[in-house]
């Protein structure tokens, strides 16, 4: 096992009366800050909530293209001969669906107990190299669950601190991005199918991305990233925060990792059990003994999607009432820009039907149980 | 740097009052208070013919980010309130102390504004709540 010493700055952010906590800065920090971007802590990170408007930027995704300093997230390698039996073993999902090299698949990494660690993305390139994306927020826990999983494979894990990765997102996103890669790798890249990415050297391209719309996830050099970045500003992509993050993500139907599930839930209390590979039935993975109980015993909790009915923003944590005695809680709220109305995921008992109540300061407003994703390419995919 | 425009005085919940030839007060939230909150997407507007006192909670304004109450910083009856927020709640974000205004009350006793800071005061208070 062998960890590379992070290039990013560390800061320290000293006020006359406390010092607070170091922040670490991706290399696009000083891009943000000339953007105009209003910088805050995320999980450490020192990054942009948006740009001037959130719903500006949102809008932008989803009608043309704007890209995204993903940097922060974790990118992992894992290398050794036995690579591919400990992924069978170490995921929900089954790596086993990976055939063509460059393919993609989304999992969950459970704990003995079937609680998400993180759920994640993994790329299978050769028999003994597979790429793995994680989340942030869980960047020393996921590591440190790899390296002592990966022991008994000897599988060598990777972490690639010196990566950056941007995503382009938006129907006009692929056109504009592919005249700014190299020559090399152009067609290729143009070429590729969903869930699927190709390396040109360092830099490696994938379709895939977190907003329900057309594009790419890009990792490159930190050294590249700047020039990479205006390039794409150049080209008309403009710069999205944290804020249309979230708001394009929860439209998609997109789970996010601290707030729709953590280590206390299964991804059966998650709307996740179609990340789950049962099949076949010979293979063990961490967390199946305690899935299949839970399954055979009932599942308690589901997590659904809401829509407000009448005005208003849904907020985490919200009461949630479905009938009574039947209390849930929303675990990610907000006001989808593309429906103008609040739209949300909770967590609530699995009797729960089409409707229910949502405790808005004191009041409870009705909400409609939906069938997430609310949006996708644009278009609304719920009855309003 | 916030607008802090000096023809209206400010209440320290950062609504701002501007009193209109008609002896009317015109009330909305300031340049600051927007931008913390970031865009704003549903505005309750008071009804007309309300009364309030002053300091009290009168209308609320939700943001992506937060919901916020906005406190009437004098007493008197509304006259007016600002519908077209309905359509366009951006607005607030857009032109704070012009077209974003909220509500119009017909004061009930004018010596309440002296209570209120004029600009200097304002951005005084702006740079103490900032550490």
């Amino acid at each position: 096992m062998h960890r590379q010493p992070s290039p990013f700055f560390i800061v320290w952010n000293i006020t006359t009366e406390n010092l607070t906590i170091m922040s670490n800065r991706t290399p696009l920090f000083d891009e943000h800050v000339a953007a105009g971007g209003k910088m805050v802590d995320f999980a450490g990170w020192e990054m942009p909530i948006n740009y001037g408007s959130q719903l500006e930027e949102h809008r932008q995704v989803r009608t043309d293209a704007g890209m995204f300093d993903v940097s922060h997230m974790v990118i992992v390698d894992l290398k050794g001969d036995r690579t591919r039996e400990f992924l069978r073993y170490l995921l929900a999902n089954n790596v086993d669906r990976l055939k063509n090299s460059g393919k993609a698949l989304y999992s969950c990494m459970l704990n003995e107990a079937g609680g998400v660690i993180d759920d994640l993305i993994v790329y299978f390139l050769r028999d003994d190299f597979f790429r793995m994306v994680v989340n942030a927020g869980t960047r020393y826990q996921d590591l440190a669950w790899l390296e002592k999983q990966a022991a008994a494979f000897s599988v060598n894990v990777n972490e690639r601190p010196e990566l950056a990765m941007i995503a382009v997102q938006g129907p006009n996103a692929r056109e504009k991005t592919l005249p700014l890669l190299a020559g090399s790798v152009r067609a290729a890249a143009s070429e590729l199918q969903p869930f699927f990415g190709v390396f040109d050297g360092d830099w490696f391209i994938a379709r895939t991305g977190y907003t329900g719309e057309e594009g790419f996830e890009i990792i490159l050099p930190a050294d590249e990233a700047a020039g990479f970045w205006r390039a794409l500003r150049d080209a008309g992509v403009k710069p999205v925060g944290l804020g249309a993050r979230d708001t394009l993500r929860l439209e998609a139907g997109m789970n996010l990792y601290g707030s729709d599930m953590d280590e206390s839930t299964t991804p059966l209390e998650a709307a996740l059990g179609w990340t789950v590979a049962w099949e076949p039935a010979e293979r063990d993975f961490i967390g199946r003994a305690a899935l299949e109980k839970q399954r055979e015993q009932g599942v308690k909790q589901k997590l659904v999607g809401l829509l407000l009915e009448g005005k208003g923003v849904l907020r985490n944590h919200q009461k949630v009432v479905a009938g009574v005695g039947l209390e849930g809680e929303i675990t990610s709220g907000s006001f989808s820009p593309t429906l103008q109305r609040a739209i949300a995921f909770a967590r609530v008992p699995a009797e729960t039907g089409d409707t229910c109540w949502v405790e808005v300061r004191g009041k409870l407003l009705t909400a409609r149980v939906v069938k997430p994703p609310f949006v996708r390419n644009g278009e609304a995919q719920i009855e309003l | 740097m916030s607008n802090i425009p000096v023809d209206v005085k400010y209440a320290k919940t950062h609504e701002w009052a501007r009193i209109n030839e008609d002896g009317t007060v015109t009330v909305g939230i300031s340049d600051n208070a927007q931008d913390q909150l970031g865009d704003m997407v549903y505005i309750e507007v008071p009804g007309v013919g309300q009364t309030v006192t002053a300091e009290e909670a009168c209308a609320v304004i939700e943001s992506v980010k937060a919901a916020s109450d906005v406190y009437a910083p004098i007493g008197g009856e509304i006259v007016e309130v600002n519908d077209s927020l309905t359509d366009t709640p951006e607005t607030v974000n857009q032109d704070a102390y012009g077209e974003g205004w909220i509500f119009r009350l017909q004061p009930a006793d004018k010596s309440e504004m002296d209570d209120l800071m004029d600009a200097d005061a304002y951005e005084e208070f702006l740079e103490s709540e900032a550490h």
